[in-house]
């Protein structure tokens, strides 16, 4: 739970905020930097953007495939777009315009999923984008990054806005705490960030699960298991000499993601560690394939064991002879 | 931006939409595949863009200034390839890679071709992507023209539709559309597979400016692509009736020749029938 982890670092706004904040700030600056909505200004936190720079934010209603398509255009005359909408219909409805006008085509559109995973809590799966790293990592020349943080937010919207290439992001709704005090390098699509120091095992974590992770590794330390926690806030292209490191190094692997455990983060691990011969005891965590409980984030998250107890306790269970 | 080839007249522009017809048939003959009926019924539509009515210079395809086409009815792309050709964009010899291992001329458009614009194919997609670098043009800083050429088969995808809306909320006067409504469809008659008519109501309905024309009616197509934009502040459609299978009579107005492709046979009648019309006065209208 974030209140657990919050034991050093002060709470910081939902990714969702810094977002926005950030897109205002470069769009200042540069005019060809495009917002494309779906009725979506409010959820997207982008009624300021709207307000200062209303050239600079064009409204398509409620038709996501439109959204995307018109996006693509956009973007082929030269201009940054950012096709911001929930990412349960971004990456569900328009996922053929995806698939077409954006990645085949080739136009380095940023397909913004707000509200991402479960962060629409009680209203249900049709509101829940569980399924968008799946059907995103099979589709071709796409960058696919779930910040978890503010500063991974922060760094990977100025990430994408200079890309030459298809981005998506997907951002939640909640405040986070900052896992990222001192940095001392840039924000980096394709790069896995070492938050917490052990041999023992390894999480690798992405997106708002992150500081669930974190907690374990603190509650395991108290009981003298070392954790590894790597964020993995890119999903495409992997970090595959960090991962491979963790893999080698520690006994035990954990993913932690806000997804279904099919076809998302863990799976992506899974692969590459077969691909090494490298065969550690293994867990992927995340919402299973069942039809998904109702509560908010929060409940859902602990329900799944997605929560510093919860984590620790499959860390214990694998650790176990 | 050159305009050379550009503003070629109603009887030029038929002889060589004849001659294009030919090619057409030869390149879906040799690639063994192909869009046969569809790329017949809108090649004069095609003819009548790129030998007129589009600001585009073959030799700088990147321009940022230059006119826009999208074909929507992505598998009628023999014909845009032929037309492509024809307009100096590569050779003519590579209409005979069409469909071959690693060939750039793919079985629907894509940016791998020069002069190509937007990768299609699925239906329903090409009017909003026109509809965003409408948006683009108008925001500059270099204005210019954007068309984009629907099926009428096509129009059965809902997200045309979102994209029609779009078009006139947003004003796009610079964005022209073009049914290439030849009435059939894969599996038989437009109004049987599902109605979409009335097309022109609708599209009027949508906040569009319509035009019907007989799309093979050379001297219509010019006044008409002329008067473009048909009304300020309102996005342009062009519903052209046209004849699936166009010039040769034993594939027109034939659903079963979508995709058939010509057999040697087949291939010399045509060509021959296409020689003949050649030698008499073009046609007009159907």
């Amino acid at each position: 739970m974030a209140t657990e982890v919050a034991a050093d670092p002060a709470h910081g706004l939902a990714n969702q905020d810094v977002f926005s904040a950030t897109l205002l700030e470069l769009a200042r600056a540069n005019p060809d930097i495009l917002v494309v909505t779906s009725d979506s200004r409010g959820s997207g936190k982008l009624v300021p953007f709207g307000r200062e720079l209303p050239g600079q934010l064009i409204e398509v209603g409620i038709a996501e495939q439109n959204l995307v398509g018109v996006a693509a255009g956009l973007a082929s005359t030269g201009k940054k777009v950012f096709a911001v909408s929930p990412a349960c219909f971004l990456t569900a409805r328009s996922l053929e315009q995806i698939k077409n006008d954006v990645c085949y085509s080739d136009h380095p559109v940023v397909l913004v999923g707000i509200s991402a995973g479960v962060s629409y809590g009680a209203l249900g799966s049709t509101h829940h984008s569980l399924h968008d790293f799946a059907a995103l990592r099979a589709i071709h020349n796409l960058t696919l990054a779930a910040p978890a943080d503010n500063w991974e937010t922060r760094g990977a919207v100025h990430a994408a806005a200079a890309a030459p290439k298809p981005v998506y992001l997907r951002f939640g709704k909640r405040p986070v705490p900052h896992l990222h005090c001192e940095p001392a390098e840039p924000f980096a699509f394709g790069r896995a960030y070492r938050l917490h120091d052990g041999d023992d095992l390894a999480f690798l974590a992405t997106g708002e699960t992150v500081p669930r992770a974190l907690g374990a590794c603190r509650r395991l330390a108290s009981e003298g298991i070392h954790a590894r926690l790597l964020g993995v806030p890119t999903l495409r292209p992997l970090d595959e000499a960090a991962l491979l490191d963790a893999a080698r190094t520690c006994a035990a692997v954990i993913t932690v993601e806000e997804h279904s455990v099919h076809g998302g983060l863990g799976e992506a691990v899974a692969s590459l560690l077969l691909h090494h011969r490298l065969a550690p005891a293994f867990r992927i965590v995340g919402i299973p394939d069942e039809d998904t409980v109702t509560g908010s984030q929060e409940e859902i998250f602990n329900h799944y064991g997605i929560s510093p107890e919860g984590l620790a306790q499959t860390a214990r269970d694998l650790l176990r002879p | 931006m050159s305009t050379a080839d550009q503003r070629s007249g109603p009887a030029e522009l038929s002889r060589r939409a004849n001659r294009l017809r030919g090619r057409v048939l030869r390149a879906i003959h040799l690639a063994g595949a192909g869009h046969t009926g569809g790329s017949l019924s809108c090649l004069d539509l095609l003819t009548i863009l790129y030998h007129r009515v589009l600001r585009i210079d073959p030799a700088h395809p990147g321009d940022p200034a230059r006119d826009r086409y999208i074909q929507s009815k992505g598998h009628s792309v023999e014909a845009l390839y032929v037309v492509l050709a024809s307009r100096g964009f590569f050779p003519d010899a590579d209409l005979d890679t069409l469909c071959r291992y690693r060939s750039p001329l793919v079985g629907h458009p894509t940016r791998k071709t020069p002069g190509i614009e937007q990768n299609t194919g699925a239906l329903g997609h090409g009017l909003s992507v026109a509809a965003g670098m409408a948006l683009g043009a108008r925001l500059g800083p270099h204005p210019f023209n954007v068309y984009c050429l629907l099926g009428d088969g096509e129009l059965a995808e809902g997200s045309n539709w979102e994209a029609a809306l779009c078009a006139a909320h947003h004003r796009l006067d610079n964005l022209t559309a073009i049914i290439d409504h030849n009435g059939l469809q894969i599996t038989g008659a437009v109004r049987e597979v599902m109605n979409v008519e009335p097309l022109a109501d609708k599209w009027r309905a949508f906040g569009w400016e319509v035009r019907e024309v007989d799309g093979h009616d050379f001297e219509t197509l010019c006044g008409t692509f002329d008067a473009l934009p048909f009304a300020p502040g309102k996005p342009s459609l062009i519903l052209a009736h046209t004849i699936k299978g166009r010039g040769v009579s034993f594939m027109e107005n034939q659903a079963g020749w979508h995709h058939r492709v010509p057999k040697e046979d087949e291939l010399r009648a045509a060509l021959a029938e296409l020689e003949s019309t050649a030698a008499t006065p073009a046609p007009h209208g159907h």
